[in-house]
């Protein structure tokens, strides 16, 4: 590791040399004197987060490769607590002098000062607990430019086959690899590299005043052969085929339905409607109706729901969150019943909830928060046709887009792809529709539960920035949600 | 004490040329540029007299372009702006030129010389973060005191940002912007017994911490939450709408791809080339993209390419008269580019601050309208007031341009204006743009643009009545 002299300025001309990975021993030496120091000036708490990343970003068009994107970059958060309150500063910078220049300004946030000799406070970091370890050939083993370009225009190309008016034919990679090193001064010392690839498809088909553009995206962790391994045929026959069918399909009718949501992404609206809600970031700012509901009901007997960071391979997963905790299977309702709420460093400190391995960032330029992983509902005991079945006239939603939830509960995503329910039989392709609904309300009226439960990865954004997750559940119904429409 | 004042962020642009002309002569690369920035941060968050959060950044980035030797380009982004790291972010560049796109190689602007436009952007001395914070509390606790519902402002923050950006290439073209920006943000939750929250806020910017109108924000966030306390539910129907300022900029800047020639080359627009000429809206409407605009705070003089910012008409008496265009569409189109790029492998197009009004000359529309007026006059209908927007990154199919979006806003029946419990707004973009009826009022000044109240006739409102 080099550590270059202090530079007073962030003039970027001075600047230090690139930093060593985060595995060299030599990053002890670095952040101890930190951490004692912090204690010393009079932190309750003094957090270090390091990281490195490597991107890759490519797109195809038609039958052409017209962007390929790499970067890398480095960086550190630090963060420092004194009773409730924090501060927190983000530097590029990973020179000794940097991150000491860091820590003076998060300190001084709190009324605190580094003082000239540290001691009493801190007693050392203990062995790093390196999950790292059997991942350093990621980044190496993954596609190679010509490996990686060739797949997507095998996309494209498979596109081409299957699809009909198609206007537009895209293909998209994303490859995430991410070092990260976490030290505080409660004796926390742990490091990982995680690594994530999505993969892409999306079309645009027009015929006459006839449009649909729709896109799917398939995403993993830990695994560096994934876009490998990806059925480019049986993704390019997938988006095709829903293309085909909404390309004709009309407005969908607004008013109040009943509504069946597919299993996989239909799981953004337990994500939206409550798993924001269930974040101690939201009890922190009080705009979650459940604050005061943990074991009480708060949804439908007839639904559990988990957030967990184990599945392998899964958008969602960690071997440790970004506060270098390993994530735990955290049960948020059983039945029904309001079990316990997602929590980090912060939402402990403040809303007394314990930590459930749940402190994520996107990167080292946010706070840590409370945040989702993989998150679904528990399968059920009914088959998918039972549930529609059981619905005289409604909407089917095969396929979710994005959502979001505001500070009242209020919740909306939009429906990809729908289908009428006409007497417990699936008829018309419709689109165009949004759902909306307040979260208290549309809770228990989740009533029944299929037994295909699947995940699909996805991107949150909220306060600690956008992050992997996963969205899950088995087909469900909902008895009644306001279908926005022409 | 007070020891958080931010460093002033800074590149030389001279050594940073030199460094990257002696690292690329070096690797046998002729031809690149850069975009950089750097900045520096502070943040504060407020919860009901206490601090939430304190936050500072020291941020560094560089984009680095390099042409090989078969005139492909590729590209490559750091946050390291050490040698090494220019060296590998160079070497990465090299390696993503094999994958160039032979079919559309972007160049140098032909206007990455031509002289700037003079920009009267101050810059502010940072203050203290304890400063910030004094100041934000106050303005929690004076929105709290507005009325006895608002509980909360959960979503608030106070920030301020030094930043310096510059634009060089090996042909000798050098731009170098800094700038001071600040912004406060208050979203306050409100809450009766037995009524559902309600929620609403305020935005302010400024280029600096001292020159934000704290007292506005406070009392527009307070004037928006207090009056959707009183709500209720709407019938679904068709509804003569008036949009705000703020919900108009909003629409419009999502369905943008209609005036970027990018989408336009990229099939993904709903226009096409030859669409420069056709009615796309009322014959009274004019649009303009005008990041010039003294009321845009934070306006870039120069985009990603170092093409200078100017003042594009893109609508006017409802006529599409130009695209927004980055070096390579705009060569492809034969014009020259408009200072709307970015800087990437494939170059994205963007608008910088709409400003939407009636075509000088032009009827203007509806004289006299007034949405309070209309209400009163008895139309048992009512007109359905849209005062924010949600969910467009959800709800908008730009290319095919439909939406369906959640809104808040106001049902004016009779006299007496009512907040809308829930209830999304949908159509087309096409349509509404026929269907403008006409403006109310002044145009304001947005952070987005500048634009007055617009009505629209028979747009489909779904609510839960």
């Amino acid at each position: 590791m080099v550590v270059s002299p202090p530079t007073g300025t962030l003039a970027a001309t001075e600047r230090s040399a690139s930093p060593a990975a985060l595995g060299d021993p030599a990053w002890r030496s670095v952040l101890e004197p930190l951490l004692a120091g912090g204690r010393s000036a009079g932190a309750d708490l003094v957090e270090v987060f390091l990281e490195r990343s490597d991107h890759l970003g490519l797109l195809a068009e038609q039958d052409a490769i017209t962007s390929v994107s790499p970067a890398f970059g480095a960086g550190a958060g630090l963060r420092v607590f004194l009773g409730e309150r924090d501060g927190f500063v983000s530097t590029n910078d990973l020179s000794a002098a940097g991150l000491r220049a860091a820590l003076e300004q998060a300190l001084g946030m709190l009324g605190l000062v580094l003082p000239v000799q540290a001691g009493g406070r801190f007693d050392g970091l203990p062995e790093l607990r390196d999950f790292a370890a059997t991942k350093e050939g990621w980044l190496h083993s993954c596609p190679t430019l010509a490996e990686a370009t060739g797949r997507l225009l095998e996309g494209t190309d498979r596109l081409q086959v299957h699809g009909q008016h198609l206007q537009v034919r895209r293909g998209s990679y994303a490859r995430d690899w991410q070092e990260v090193l976490v030290a505080a001064s409660d004796g926390t010392f742990a490091r990982d590299v995680r690594l994530h690839q999505s993969v892409g498809l999306n079309v645009l088909a027009a015929d006459g005043d006839h449009r649909a553009s729709l896109g799917k995206r398939y995403g993993t962790s830990d695994s560096p052969d994934d876009l490998r391994q990806w059925d480019a045929e049986a993704a390019a026959i997938d988006v095709c085929s829903s293309a085909g069918t909404m390309l004709r399909a009309d407005y969908v009718e607004a008013g109040q339905f009943p509504v069946v949501l597919a299993n996989r992404f239909g799981g953004v609206i337990f994500h939206e409607a409550c798993g924001h809600l269930l974040e101690t970031t939201q009890v922190e700012r009080a705009t979650t109706p459940f604050a005061e509901m943990v074991g009480q009901p708060i949804a439908h007997p007839s639904l559990t729901a988990i957030d967990e960071g184990h599945t392998a391979g899964a958008f969602g997963s960690l071997s440790m969150d970004d506060e270098g905790m390993e994530p735990q299977r955290t049960v948020l309702i059983e039945n029904g019943i309001l079990q316990r709420f997602l929590s980090d460093r912060a939402g402990e400190r403040r809303t007394g909830h314990p930590r459930t391995g749940s402190g994520r960032r996107q990167s080292h330029a946010f706070a840590a928060a409370s945040r989702m992983r993989n998150t679904f509902i528990a399968a059920g005991p009914h088959t998918p046709e039972q549930l529609i079945a059981s619905v005289d006239r409604g909407l089917y939603c095969k396929s979710m887009g994005g959502g979001s939830v505001g500070p009242t509960g209020q919740f909306n995503f939009a429906v990809e792809e729908g289908y009428l329910i006409e007497n417990g039989r699936l008829t018309r392709p419709v689109k165009g529709a949004t759902l909306i609904g307040d979260a208290k309300e549309v809770m228990p009226r989740i009533s029944m539960c299929a037994n295909d439960l699947e995940l699909a990865a996805g991107f949150c954004g909220s306060v600690s920035g956008s992050i992997f997750v996963t969205v899950g559940q088995p087909h469900i119904k909902v008895d009644t949600i306001t279908v926005g429409g022409r | 004490m007070e020891s958080t004042e931010s460093l002033a962020a800074s590149l030389d642009a001279e050594v940073l040329r030199q460094r990257l002309a002696s690292l690329a002569h070096a690797e046998g690369v002729r031809r690149w540029d850069l975009g950089a920035s750097c900045s520096t941060d502070t943040s504060v968050q407020v919860d009901r007299g206490e601090a939430k959060q304190m936050k500072g950044a020291q941020r560094s980035a560089i984009t680095l372009r390099v042409w090989n030797d078969d005139g492909l380009v590729g590209i490559t982004s750091t946050s390291d702006l050490s040698d090494a790291g220019l060296a590998r972010a160079l070497a990465g560049a090299r390696d993503a030129s094999a994958y160039g796109n032979v079919d559309e190689i972007p160049d140098f602007s032909p206007l990455a010389t031509a002289p700037l436009p003079v920009l009267e952007q101050p810059l502010s001395t940072p203050l203290s973060i304890l400063t910030l914070l004094d100041t934000l509390k106050e303005a929690e606790r004076d929105l709290l005191g507005r009325h006895p519902a608002i509980g909360t402002v959960p979503y608030n923050g106070l920030a301020q940002r030094s930043s310096d950006r510059l634009y060089i290439n090996s042909d000798g073209a050098c731009r170098q912007q800094r700038l001071s920006t600040a912004s406060l943000y208050l979203y306050a939750r409100a809450e009766e017994a037995g009524r559902k929250p309600r929620s609403s806020g305020a935005v302010r910017l400024a280029y600096g911490a001292a020159g934000l109108d704290v007292a506005g924000c406070v009392q527009e966030a307070a004037e928006r939450t207090i009056a959707h306390l009183d709500y209720a539910p709407i019938a679904t129907g068709r509804y003569t709408c008036v949009f705000s300022p703020e919900a108009f900029l909003d629409l419009i800047g999502a369905f943008s791809s209609l005036f970027n020639a990018r989408a336009v080359l990229d099939g993904v627009s709903l226009s096409r080339r030859e669409s420069l000429g056709e009615q796309l809206a009322v014959p009274f409407l004019s649009l303009h993209d005008n990041g010039l605009h003294p009321a845009n705070v934070g306006a870039a003089a120069f985009d990603g390419e170092g093409t200078p910012t100017r003042r594009l008409s893109l609508l006017e008496g409802g006529v599409l008269r130009h695209f927004l265009h980055s070096e390579a569409t705009a060569r492809a189109f034969g014009v020259s580019p408009t200072g709307h790029a970015g800087l990437g492998a494939k170059v994205s197009v963007g608008p910088d601050w709409f400003e939407i009004g009636p075509t000088p000359g032009s009827s203007g529309g509806a004289p006299g309208l007034d949405r309070f007026a209309a209400g009163a006059s008895g139309d048992e209908h009512g007109l359905v007031v849209i005062d924010s927007l949600s969910a467009l990154h959800a709800g908008v199919k730009a290319s095919q341009g439909s939406f369906s979006l959640p809104f808040d806003g106001w049902l004016v029946q009779n006299g007496a204006s009512r907040s809308i419990e829930a209830a999304t707004v949908a159509g087309d973009i096409r349509t509404l743009l026929k269907a403008i009826l006409g403006f109310e009022g002044p145009a304001k000044v947005t952070p987005d643009g500048l634009c007055p109240h617009v009505w629209v006739e028979g747009l489909s409102i779904t609510g839960d009545a």
